[in-house]
C-alpha cells in the first residue's frame, strides 16, 4: 500500500483503510500538514485509538476526522464543542479532540468556544485558522485581516479580526498555544502538550488556503504562503522583547497560556460522590 | 428513594413526573438551558441525576444543549433535554442531526404561546406541526403528548423506549397547564417497568457495518467500545462515510422514513372514550382533554335533567316520542406524530352514519384540525374550537359547540 511513498508510515497507520480516498483538501492546503502533526502527536503519546474521539464542525478543516481511524463525529456548523462536551461528560474515560476552523470556532460557534474555555472540560481543541471560509468559496471570516480580499469583501475587509488565542486566554482556557503549518515540528510539540493537559486546551494552527485566500491576496503559490508564515512568526519569548510597532501583522507563536484550573468532569465526579453520600440509591 | 419493588404515591407536578420518568427510564444525562415553563425538569434533574451517577449540565444555549445530549447519547448515555417554544426553535438543527445520525435522544417541549418569545408563560399548543416539520429535509419523527401528570411520567418512559428502539429523537409535547398542574399519582414500582435499551453490535469490529441498509434500525456501538466508525450529518453510506451516490442517498433517506412509517401500529395510540356510535366526537390532546372532559360531563348532566323532565312528562302524556340521551365520544390523542391515521380512519368509518359532527378542540389555529380534515376525507362534518388567548381552553365553549350540534 505504501509503495513509492515516503518511509514515514506513522500517518498511514492512523488513516482509515476502508475510506475512499482521495481527500477533499485542495493542492497546497495546509490542513493536511496540521492533521499530520496531530497524528504524529497522538502517535508519540501512544494514545489508545479505541478511546480516542475526534469531533468536528463544518468546513474544510472539519472534514479531517473522516480520514482517521478513531471514533469520529462530524457535526453541525459551529457545534463541535457542545457535542464534544456531551461525549466527554457522559464518558470521561474518552480522550476527546475537536478539530475546527476559524469560522466554525469563532463566528458561528463563538459562544460555544468561549464557554468551553470557561467551563474547562478536558477537550483538546485544534483551530485550523486559514483566515477564510474555504469550503463555500472564500468569504471573509472573523480572522480575515483588515484589507484582505475575499468573495464577500471585494473592496477589502473592513472588519477587525479576532485573535483566537487571545479570545481563548481571556475566556479562561487552561492551555493556549499557537503554531503554524510551516513550523510543523513545533506544532507537533504544542499539540502533544495540549493533549496531555487536564483541562480545556486550545491550539491555533495557522494554516493556508491558497485556493480561496492566497490567490486573491497576492500570494504567488502555496509555498509563498508558507514562506510568509516562516517570515512573520515570532516566538512568544522573542515577542515580549519586541517594541509594539514591530509586532504589527506578525504571528505570535508558542505557548501563550498554561494554567492549572479545576477540570469540569473531575469536579462533577465530586458532586456525584457527594450526592450519592446520602441515603440515596446508587447505580 | 424507595426500593425498586414498592409503588410510590406522590403529589407531583407534570414537570416533576417527567423528570422522575426520565430517571426511571434510565436517563443518565441532561443538557439544558433554563426556560419557563420547562425549568422544573432541569432543576429536579440537577439534584437527582448525580445521585444515580448521572450527569447534568447547563449549557450556554438550547442548541448547545441538544448537541451535548446527542454527543452524550453517542457516548452511551440515555439523554434528555427540556425546553419551551423559543428554545425548541433553536434546537431544530440538532433535532435534524439526531434524525439523520439516528441517535436516540428525548426532547421535552413544554409549549407556551408563540410565535417568537410569545407568551411567557401561558399555555398553548402551537408547536404541534413544528414538532414534526420544524427541522429541514424529509424525515420522520416520533412525538408523544400527555394530558395529566401520570401520563407525563408514563410517556417520558415511553419516549425513551421509542428513542432507543427506533434510534431517533423523540419529542414529548407538553403544554404549560399539564407541566405545572399538580395531581396525586401512584407511580409503578421500578421493577414493573418495561425499559428498552439500544441494541449493541455483536460482530467483530472488522466486520461491523454501522449503517447497514439491510437493517431497518441500525445497530450502533457507543463510542469507546472498540467499534471505530464515523458519524456525520452528511448523507452517508453504509459505513457512515459521506456520499453523493444516488443509490446510497436513496437507501438512507428512505430507510429513515420507513423505519418509523412501517411501525405506526407499534407507535401510534389514541384513547377512544365512549366512541361506540357517538352522536358527536370531540378530539383533543394535552390539557384540552381536561376541558373537553368537563364539557362532556356538563352535557351528560344536562341530559340527565332533560331525561328526568321527559320521564315526568311521559307520565302525563304517554304518546310523547322516545328520547335518548346523546352519546359524546372523546378521542384523546396520545401519539401526535406519526399521526394516528389508522385509528381515526377506522373510527370515522365505523360511525359515519350515526355521528353528526367531529369537534376538534385545540389551543392553536387548527394545527390538529388540518390532520383530522385530511383523514376525514369529507365523510363527516367537521368543526373546530380554536382558542389562542393564553388560557386553558374553556369547557363552556366546548360545551356550547357540542350542544349546538345536538339541538
Amino acid at each position: 500500500m505504501n509503495k513509492g511513498r515516503t518511509p514515514d508510515h506513522v500517518v498511514f497507520k492512523y488513516l482509515r483503510k476502508n475510506k475512499k480516498f482521495p481527500h477533499i483538501f485542495c493542492q497546497g492546503c495546509g490542513h493536511g500538514i496540521v492533521l499530520g502533526a496531530l497524528i504524529r502527536a497522538i502517535d508519540k503519546l501512544k494514545l489508545n485509538i479505541d478511546n480516542l474521539v475526534m469531533v468536528s464542525g463544518i468546513g474544510c478543516s472539519s472534514r479531517a476526522p473522516v480520514y482517521v481511524d478513531f471514533n469520529t463525529l462530524h457535526t453541525l456548523h459551529g457545534r463541535a464543542l457542545p457535542f464534544a462536551t456531551g461525549i466527554k461528560l457522559a464518558n470521561p474515560d474518552l480522550k476527546v479532540i475537536v478539530i475546527t476552523g476559524d469560522g466554525d470556532a469563532s463566528a458561528i460557534g463563538g459562544n460555544h468556544f468561549i464557554h468551553s474555555c470557561r467551563r474547562n472540560i478536558e477537550i483538546t481543541c485544534i483551530v485550523l485558522n486559514n483566515n477564510i471560509y474555504g469550503m463555500t468559496g472564500g468569504q471573509y471570516s472573523p480572522t480575515t485581516p483588515v484589507g484582505g480580499s475575499s468573495a464577500t469583501a471585494p473592496f477589502g475587509n473592513i472588519e477587525r479580526p479576532f485573535d483566537i488565542c487571545d479570545l481563548a486566554v481571556g475566556a479562561g482556557a487552561s492551555f493556549v498555544a499557537r503554531g503554524t503549518a510551516y513550523h510543523v515540528t513545533g506544532l507537533i510539540g504544542l499539540i502533544e502538550q495540549a493533549l496531555q493537559k487536564p483541562g480545556f486546551s486550545v491550539v491555533e494552527a495557522v494554516s493556508q488556503c491558497y485556493t480561496a485566500y492566497g490567490r486573491r491576496n497576492k500570494f504567488k503559490s502555496p509555498s509563498d504562503m508558507l514562506r510568509w508564515q516562516k517570515e512573520n512568526s515570532i516566538d512568544v519569548r522573542a515577542w515580549d522583547k519586541l517594541p509594539p510597532e514591530k509586532r504589527a501583522g506578525k504571528i505570535k507563536t508558542g505557548i501563550l497560556a498554561d494554567h492549572e484550573y479545576t477540570e469540569y468532569t473531575r469536579e462533577y465526579q465530586k458532586i456525584i460522590e457527594r450526592a450519592a453520600g446520602g441515603d440515596h440509591e446508587k447505580e | 428513594m424507595p426500593d425498586k419493588k414498592s409503588k410510590r404515591k406522590l403529589l407531583l407536578q407534570g414537570n416533576e413526573a417527567c423528570a422522575m420518568g426520565a430517571i426511571d427510564a434510565g436517563c443518565r444525562f441532561f443538557g439544558g438551558y433554563p426556560i419557563t415553563p420547562s425549568t422544573e425538569i432541569a432543576e429536579l434533574l440537577s439534584e437527582e441525576l448525580p445521585k444515580v451517577g448521572g450527569k447534568f449540565i447547563q449549557m450556554e444555549d438550547e442548541l448547545g444543549s441538544i448537541c451535548a445530549c446527542i454527543g452524550a447519547s453517542i457516548a452511551g448515555s440515555k439523554s434528555l433535554t427540556a425546553t419551551s417554544g423559543p428554545g425548541f426553535s433553536l434546537m431544530q438543527e440538532g433535532i435534524g442531526y439526531g434524525c439523520l445520525t439516528e441517535t436516540p435522544v428525548v426532547i421535552v417541549n413544554v409549549m407556551r404561546g408563540g410565535p417568537s418569545t410569545g407568551l411567557p408563560t401561558c399555555t398553548a399548543q402551537g408547536d404541534m406541526q413544528q414538532s414534526r416539520f420544524g427541522t429541514h429535509g424529509d424525515h420522520e419523527i416520533i412525538v408523544l403528548s400527555a394530558s395529566n401528570v401520570k401520563e407525563c411520567y408514563d410517556n417520558t418512559i415511553k419516549a425513551f423506549n421509542f428513542a432507543e428502539k427506533y434510534r431517533t429523537p423523540v419529542i414529548l409535547l407538553l403544554d404549560e397547564v399539564v407541566a405545572h398542574m399538580r395531581q396525586n399519582v401512584e407511580l409503578p414500582a421500578r421493577s414493573e417497568l418495561v425499559i428498552i435499551n439500544r441494541k449493541k453490535p455483536e460482530v467483530h469490529p472488522d466486520w461491523y457495518v454501522p449503517y447497514d441498509r439491510d437493517l431497518q434500525v441500525p445497530v450502533l456501538a457507543d463510542f469507546g467500545e472498540g467499534y471505530r466508525y464515523n458519524v456525520t450529518g452528511l448523507i452517508h453510506d453504509d459505513l457512515g462515510y459521506p456520499t453523493n451516490d444516488t443509490s446510497e442517498i436513496e437507501a438512507l433517506t428512505s430507510r429513515i422514513m420507513r423505519k418509523i412509517e412501517d411501525s405506526t401500529d407499534d407507535i401510534c395510540t389514541a384513547e377512544l372514550i365512549d366512541c361506540e356510535n357517538p352522536d358527536v366526537i370531540v378530539i383533543a390532546f394535552g390539557s384540552v382533554v381536561l376541558s373537553a372532559r368537563e364539557a362532556i360531563r356538563k352535557v351528560h348532566l344536562k341530559n340527565t335533567r332533560q331525561n328526568q323532565r321527559i320521564t315526568k312528562l311521559k307520565k302525563l302524556w304517554p304518546f310523547k316520542k322516545d328520547w335518548r340521551p346523546a352519546r359524546i365520544g372523546l378521542v384523546k390523542l396520545e401519539t401526535i406524530w406519526p399521526f394516528p391515521d389508522k385509528i381515526l380512519d377506522q373510527l370515522i368509518e365505523s360511525c359515519r352514519n350515526t355521528c353528526k359532527k367531529i369537534i376538534v378542540a385545540e389551543m392553536s389555529f387548527g394545527q390538529v384540525f388540518r390532520e383530522i380534515e385530511r383523514i376525514n376525507r369529507g365523510r363527516l362534518p367537521l368543526d373546530g374550537y380554536f382558542q389562542v388567548n393564553g388560557e386553558l381552553a374553556y369547557p363552556e365553549a366546548i360545551f356550547k359547540k357540542i350542544t349546538g350540534v345536538l339541538s
